[in-house]
């Protein structure tokens, strides 16, 4: 089974973002940069999928400026056995251009099956995978905790408010990876050494996204207002309440 | 990245690795280990698939083949279980016991004993100190009589970190004279009829390590189990001891510089007399102190390590690393336990195990005056 899974690299969670003084994107220094957690989840379910049957192959492809690598050797240390980068030329594509790109490399390369996070941590769009699967026509299944693949068939179980939703699709399809479908393992040490001499192909975006033009534009980043310290309300509880309930009618105007 | 930095990517993906596996998989169960008294074996199963015990080992016995600096990433991220115990019982696996395997044994002691060792299906200790001698190691007195092709092996070892789980023990034993020129090593199996473990010890700390008291009683095993050359053994062991002198003095600097960070943080929420810890400057200078000796320390690590990595002499230099960082990090045990005040004498926090666990370090892998009598005899001096 030819087997991809699409990862972005992200900021670490425990970074702490600055934006640009002009707005225009966030300061690159001092950012340290992951694979992004959801995406961790489907490499996971990627290599899994190429354990229970045999002679498979895991692509890991990440589109993104060229640090994007460094995720890309993660990916492979982790037992992905080649990869694709496709190259942005630094050009921050949006979630269209960047489906577009994706779905191209994906039919070029005759993919089966492909998994991905259910989103990306950065900007949080969840737009990818869904956009992927319709280019190519493929079913997609988003939020999957638990997937079964058999005889061409897959049943993916995902996650909907109050239940479970039970998902029965042909292949190929993609696949937006949640949390709970698996634990990601973690890269061991002869993993790692053998992921450098792992077959790494360049692509760029210019070439790959055809003519696709961005629907969106980022225009301007800001950084959410700091939270003002809380206020501690003296007296007994009735004095409390009382002075409460004219802090949130008269200051804060809530009720 | 620094200029000129010993560590590559490969690197830093390692380091991700050992320390997801310490805070996530290890760290959680430190207060279940340390009352218990043990970590569960598969441990070392997991170590093993991860590639962790056989980091600078040779591929042909299930290692990495991964330069020393793979080895300081192991040390600097290890310690994040904060189990100083478990981390010294999987050090004894992969760095105290098996080298002089890899280096000097014969194809069957490493099917046997090296490669089961490295994926961590066996446990590995080593047995040198006896309940009559510690650092006077040309003094042991567990004895080998040779009896055609067999030893057998009488005597008793004590202190020794995995004894009471090992599966094998590279064992010190006497083969020839008294004197430094009478020892040699051995691969003992611990399924051998005539051996006993004789208590789990009880320690001040590293409470999550197994360590014991061992008995051997006309303990036959077959001649071809020496490691190297017979009577040699003494040269082995001061051999073997330079790795294990680096990883106690990584560890213990990495501990040191754990501990620090984690103090300020907390010197930075706890007020006193209207305001932070960290706003007094007895405390800021303080800190400042030793951060500046952790990265000495530190930086005198990285030399010894790159002078062992590249094959050159250096036991000086080993001695004086470990000399200084195990010294040093008494001092962060108790500078930083005295600036959380009541708070770093409760079981709650992680100080009051790091500073009872830190203080082995002097001592194990040979002790600070040890250390102090190698770095005289490199300096030359006529006594």
């Amino acid at each position: 089974m030819k087997i991809a899974v699409l990862v972005k690299q992200v900021p670490d969670t425990e970074t702490k973002i600055k934006t640009k003084a002009d707005g225009s994107g966030i300061e690159a220094d001092g950012v340290k940069y992951i694979v992004g957690p959801y995406d961790e989840n489907a490499i996971e379910e990627a290599i899994k999928t190429k354990e229970k049957n045999a002679g498979s192959e895991v692509t890991v492809i990440s589109l993104g400026p060229v640090r994007s690598v460094e995720a890309i050797r993660t990916a492979l240390a982790m037992g992905c056995d080649k990869a694709i980068h496709i190259d942005d030329e630094n050009s921050n594509p949006d979630a269209y251009v960047t489906a577009k790109a994706l779905a191209k490399v994906i039919a070029d390369k005759g993919f089966e099956i492909v998994f991905t996070g259910k989103q990306a941590i950065d900007q949080d769009n969840s737009q990818v995978t869904q956009q992927v699967a319709e280019f190519l026509g493929w079913p997609q299944v988003m939020l999957v905790e638990k997937l079964e693949i058999a005889g061409g068939k897959a049943t993916a179980t995902r996650r909907v408010s109050g239940g479970k939703e039970v998902y029965e699709v042909p292949l190929p399809a993609i696949f937006g990876c949640e949390k709970g479908l698996n634990t990601p393992r973690y890269a061991s040490l002869p993993g790692i050494m053998k992921a450098k001499t792992k077959p790494v192909e360049t692509l760029k975006l210019s070439a790959e996204k055809g003519d696709a033009q961005p629907k969106v534009v980022l225009s301007n980043f800001r950084l959410p207002p700091e939270k003002a310290p809380g206020r501690m309300i003296a007296g007994d509880a009735a004095a409390q309440v009382k002075e409460l309930v004219r802090a949130l009618r008269e200051e804060a105007k809530v009720i | 990245m620094e200029p000129n930095s010993p560590f590559t990517p490969e690197h830093e993906l390692f380091r991700k690795t050992v320390r997801d596996f310490a805070e996530k998989d290890l760290l959680p169960h430190k207060e279940k280990w340390e009352q218990e008294r043990g970590f569960p074996k598969e441990v070392f199963k997991k170590a093993g698939d991860l590639g962790i015990l056989g980091v600078c080992f040779p591929e042909e016995v299930g290692g990495s083949a991964g330069d020393w600096w793979f080895k300081v990433v192991f040390c600097e991220e290890i310690i994040r279980c904060k189990m100083a115990g478990l981390a010294m019982d999987l050090m004894v696996q992969a760095d105290i016991s098996t080298p002089i395997i890899s280096y000097l044994g014969t194809e069957e002691q490493k099917r046997e004993f090296l490669i089961p060792a490295l994926k961590g299906d066996k446990i590995a200790a080593l047995g040198i100190t006896e309940p009559g001698c510690g650092s006077d190691v040309a003094n042991i007195t567990t004895r080998a009589e040779t009896q055609g092709d067999d030893y057998v092996i009488s005597g008793a070892k004590t202190y020794i970190t995995n004894g009471g789980r090992a599966d094998f023990i590279t064992l010190a034993v006497r083969t020839g004279g008294p004197g430094y020129q009478g020892i040699s090593l051995v691969t003992f199996p611990t399924d051998t009829k005539g051996f006993a473990v004789g208590k789990k010890l009880e320690k001040l700390g590293n409470h999550s390590s197994d360590t014991a008291l061992l008995f051997f009683e006309n303990c036959r095993i077959p001649r071809r189990y020496v490691i190297g050359e017979e009577n040699m053994g003494f040269v082995y062991i001061m051999k073997n001891f330079q790795g294990e002198r680096l990883v106690a003095a990584v560890t213990s600097i990495a501990g040191s510089e754990l501990t620090l960070g984690e103090t300020v943080r907390y010197c930075q929420e706890r007020k006193a007399f209207g305001k932070r810890i960290i706003d007094y400057q007895v405390w800021q200078h303080k800190f400042a102190e030793l951060a500046t000796q952790i990265e000495a320390g530190k930086r005198l690590n990285y030399h010894a390590v790159s002078l062992f990595q590249a094959g050159i002499e250096c036991s000086k230099e080993v001695s004086m690393a470990k000399l200084f960082a195990c010294d040093l990090a008494q001092r962060v045990a108790y500078d930083c336990l005295q600036a959380h005040g009541g708070a770093g004498y409760m079981e709650e926090y992680d100080l009051a195990r790091f500073a009872r666990d830190i203080r082995l370090m002097t001592i194990g892998g040979g002790s600070s005056e040890i250390m102090k009598e190698i770095i005289v005899k490199k300096m030359k001096w006529t006594r």
